[in-house]
Formats: structure tokens, sequence, C-alpha cells
């Protein structure tokens, strides 16, 4: 750094010496307008021009609430329980030791690189009544595929990674004297856990909660192959726009399309202000 | 002795769980994991060779199917390159200069990430359907987006716009501007520098970001749906062929096709976790995704 020259206040890349700065930033301002940020404008535009009234009408139709109720829900559902089994997942692979455990730390992001439609006939054919889970449960009266506990399976599926891979990095940095000093004051085990390593851990499981849903909530390849996809019962938001866009009924997908648009970022803005809170509180940012 | 030994013991217990816990503990993860994660690629491979190998082959050697190869492979091909260089711009803009805004126009190039694949397609729907401003002047002048590959091209731009920029940006955040300063101060010009000073030194990052951009072009699903049209051998890519083979209950085929797919995703986790092993230094800057 160069930070010998400078005065306090005075930021010395300000006056870089490196080449490029106009060339690159304009390029990256240009292709990111078109791609990104005059389409997204669009949907805003149009859902703008329906008017409040006929807007209001199309958010507020059962089939559209119902199928938010149970996108939101849904999504809600099954990142409690990712939080669950993702924190425990990455505890298990932060502290314990056992054969196998690279290959299985690398599995984590299975539903990262699978897409979603492989995903999504593989899970609907398992938890068919006829397939290797859905039999299990068969004899039960239990049905899981073509249902809305379906629609869970695959959200719990492609949500799994989020959370295990924002608390995993900040379990590993957490200082075992904290534990050791808990055992010492005579805690045991069980309350050194609640007390003093999972509130450190909160900030990262917030923000992996809410990184988990909100993928959730938009999730279409891996769920519409195992809903069943029945109207007010598991019909799935995402779809309900597609079936919209293929009745060229515009007005109705762009209008669910902002509702989910305007949750989606503010659960992104929830997101930042857990990481602005945690690298306050705990410093650092998940 | 004994004593002691036993002093040891309670510490060891209270600063990690008893035998016993540490065995449950595992076996749930291990359990959960198996269910939601192995199973369904187990079933993935069961069902595209359950009825041979030659049924496997005929399937993937179907028109149909092999145009759905050619044209992933197209969209990815364009896709991938356009926002490797986005990114590269992006982050040596972001990472080796100050000013304002900064922190937001890193927000906006993740903001395709937080929304809805459906709705990735529906925008460019929204700007290119006939709807539109411009669609009716598209239409007179025969040129086709929607329902075609320029459409598919744009959708899959959207859904893999963030990848390669994010894995840059905190990487060469790290690596300051120093290296590049020495190189221009020795007479090297600023294409010099970049070619010989920063690329070698962001190489493993940048094929990180560009192996997972890759992977999310060539399996999304969604958006490409939204914009594709579904007209087969034309505008269906091997998502979208998976989904259609499903639909018409030729399960043998769209596992096939699937089986392709979730072999680049092990292929692609392979090469990321190699890359994490061998270079994790040299891709640290990136947040693990």
């Amino acid at each position: 750094m160069t930070a010998g020259l400078a005065r306090p206040g005075w930021r010395m890349k300000r006056l870089s010496v490196l080449p490029g700065f106009g060339l690159t930033l304009g390029f990256a301002l240009v292709y990111l307008s078109m791609i990104v940020l005059i389409p997204l404008a669009g949907v805003v535009w149009r859902s703008a021009s329906l008017g409040w009234p006929e807007f209001w009408r199309i958010a507020t139709d059962p089939r559209t609430l119902n199928a938010l109720k149970i996108s939101f829900g849904g999504a809600f559902i099954a990142a409690l329980v990712n939080v669950v089994f993702g924190t425990l997942i990455a505890w298990v692979l932060v502290r314990y030791r056992f054969p196998g455990r690279r290959l299985i730390d690398a599995m984590v992001d299975l539903p990262f690189a699978l897409p979603t439609a492989v995903a999504g006939i593989a899970l609907a054919t398992l938890y068919a009544p006829n397939g290797w889970i859905g039999s299990l449960f068969a004899p039960f009266g239990v049905k899981i595929a073509f249902t809305p506990l379906g629609i869970l399976i695959a959200l719990i599926f492609i949500g799994l990674p989020f959370v295990v891979r924002t608390v995993q990095p900040v379990m590993e940095e957490i200082d075992r004297e904290v534990e050791e000093a808990a055992a010492t004051l005579g805690a045991d085990r069980p309350q050194t856990v609640w007390r003093v390593i999972l509130p450190g851990l909160a900030p990262a499981i917030l923000t992996g909660f809410a990184l988990a849903f909100a993928r959730a909530v938009g999730e279409y390849g891996s769920v519409i192959f195992i809903a069943g996809n029945i109207p007010y019962v598991s019909e799935i938001a995402p779809l309900l726009i597609v079936i919209r866009l293929e009745e060229y009924n515009y007005a109705a997908a762009t209008a669910i399309a902002s509702v989910m648009l305007a949750i989606s970022f503010a659960v992104l803005l929830v997101i930042n202000l857990i990481q602005a809170w945690s690298r306050r509180r705990f410093g650092y940012g998940s | 002795m004994a004593a002691s030994r036993r002093g040891t013991a309670t510490i060891r217990s209270a600063v990690s769980e008893n035998p016993a816990t540490r065995g449950i503990l595992i076996a749930v993860a291990l359990g959960f994991l198996g269910v939601f994660l192995l199973l369904p690629l187990l079933a993935v491979f069961t069902q595209a060779f359950a009825k041979g190998v030659s049924a496997y082959l005929e399937a993937l050697a179907e028109p149909d199917s092999r145009s759905a190869i050619r044209l992933t492979l197209l969209v990815a091909a364009i896709a991938v390159p356009l926002n490797l260089v986005f990114g590269v711009s992006a982050a040596w803009a972001i990472a080796k200069f100050d000013f304002k805004g900064k922190a937001f126009l890193t927000t906006l190039i993740d903001l395709p990430f937080s929304v809805s694949p459906v709705i990735s397609g529906l925008v460019y729907v929204l700007l290119f359907g006939s709807s539109s401003l411009i669609g009716p002047w598209l239409m007179r002048h025969g040129i086709q987006i929607l329902f075609a590959v320029p459409g598919i091209v744009l959708a899959t731009i959207f859904v893999t716009f963030p990848f390669v920029a994010r894995e840059l940006i905190p990487l060469m955040q790290d690596q300051g501007t120093a290296d590049e300063e020495a190189a221009l101060s020795l007479g090297a010009t600023g294409w010099q520098t970049f070619r010989r000073v920063t690329l070698p030194n962001i190489k493993w990052g940048l094929l990180y970001g560009v192996l997972l951009c890759n992977a999310r072009a060539m399996g999304e699903f969604g958006a490409v749906s939204v914009v594709s049209g579904h007209i087969r051998g034309l505008t269906n890519t091997m998502p979208l062929q998976v989904e259609i083979l499903y639909n018409e209950y030729n399960f043998a085929g769209a596992f096939a096709v699937a089986s392709l797919l979730a072999l680049l995703a092990l292929v692609t986790l392979a090469i990321k976790t190699l890359l994490e092993f061998r270079y994790g230094s040299a891709i640290s800057g990136a947040a693990r995704h």
C-alpha cells in the first residue's frame, strides 16, 4: 500500500495509476443495465401501468393468494427444517473426523450443481407411491409426491447447502478456548452449546435461513414434477406465473411476479441488516 | 493417577460430546444426507439404465435429444464467455478503484440470484413480447428473440450473471494493487499488466467462477422454459428435453438425458473440490458457494 504517502481521509486509489477504470466500469454498467436492470425495471413499469385497482384485484385473487401462501409457507417450513439439519451437518463436518468426511463435505453442494429439472424428476420418482421412499409410506396411507408434502421435500433439497455453507465457515472460526472457559466455570456440555456456541452462530444461522428461504420461494424446476400442481392445493406461485403467461395473461403474470419480487428484495434487505448487525456485534460478517 | 485421568476425561467431555452423542449426531447427519442427496442421485442413474445400456444409448442418440445437447452446449458457449468478460471488467473496476456507489453496484450484480428463475424469463417476455414497446418493431424486421435461441441465451446470461464477478471481486480486493503498480512503474502497458500480472494471480478463482457459471448455464430450467416456446428439435435445451420426455411417460429417455446433466454436476463438484483443496488460498477471497 502507498498509505505512507496518504494523508488521513485521502484515498490514494482515487488517483490510481492503474489504467482501464473508465473502460471496465463503463462496460460493466452498460452490460448490467442491458441484461438485468432494464428488463427488471420493465416488470415494475408494467405492473405500475396496470393501475392499483387492477393490480389489487389480481394480487388478491384467491388462486393467486393460495399460490403465494404455498410458496412462502412451504419455503418457510423448509428453511426451518434446513436450519436444524444444516447446522447439525455443519457441526458434524467441522468438529468430527470420520471416514469419508471430505467426500460428504463435497456432496453437500450437490443441490447447487444438479440441474433443478433433474432433481425434480428424481424426487418425484423416489417419493411416488411406487417409488423407493414413497412405497415405505404408502401402506400407512401417507402420500408424499403430488401433495404439499412433496413440495416441502423439494424445497428442503434445494435449500440445504445454503444453511451448511453459511454456518460452516463461521463454526470453523469459533475459538475453542471460550468453550474451555465455559467448562472450567462449571458449565456442562449442553449448557456450553446452548449458551456459548449457538448465540455466536445465530447471525450465520439466520443468514442461512434467509438465503434458503429466498431460494425456495422462487424455486420452480425441482418442485413442479413432485407437486402435483393442483390449483389451491399444491400450485406454487412461479408455476402460476407460467400458467398465466401461457394464457397470454401478461397482466396477471406481471402482478404476481412483482409481489414476489417485492418480498424477495425485502428478504435481501433483511439479510444485509443481519450481516451488518453481526459485524457490529460479533466482529465478522457471514 | 486415577484422579488425574478422570480429571482430563471430564474436561474433554466438557469441550466435546461423549462418544455416544457423537455417534448419534454423525448418524443423523449422514442419514439425512443419504436420503436427501444420495438417493436422488442414485435414482437418476438406476432409472436411466433400467432398460439396459442399449436402451440408454438409443435414448441419447434420438435426434431431438441430440439437438437438445447441441443447443445446451451452444447456449453455454455464448453465455459463459460473455459473463466471464463482464465478471473480469466489473471486478477490475470494483476491486482496484475507489468510487462512490461501489457497495450498491456490488449488490446490484448479485440481484439475479434473488430473482425467481421464472421471473428471470418473464422479464424478457415482457421486454420482447408482442405487447411490448419493441416487440412489433422486431416482428416487422423479422427478428425473432423469444421462442428462439437469442431469448434462451439472454435468459441464461441473466441467471448466471453474478457467478464470475462474485468470485473475483473479493479475491481481487484481497490482492490489492501493489503488483500492478510495480508492473506499470517498470514500463508495462495496461494490457501487459493485466495479462502478465493480474491474470496469473486470479486464474484459479476465475476458473472456479467459470465452472459454477457453466454448470448453472447448462442446467437452467425455469428461466429458459419461459422463453423457449418448447419447439422440439429447435428450442429445447437438455433440461427442457428432460421435462418433455418425462411428461410423455418416456422415463428411460428422460432419465438418460438427466443422467448426462447429473454427470455434469458430479464432474463440476469434483473439479470444484479439487480447486478448493489444491488452490484454496488462491480462490479463498471467494465465499464458498
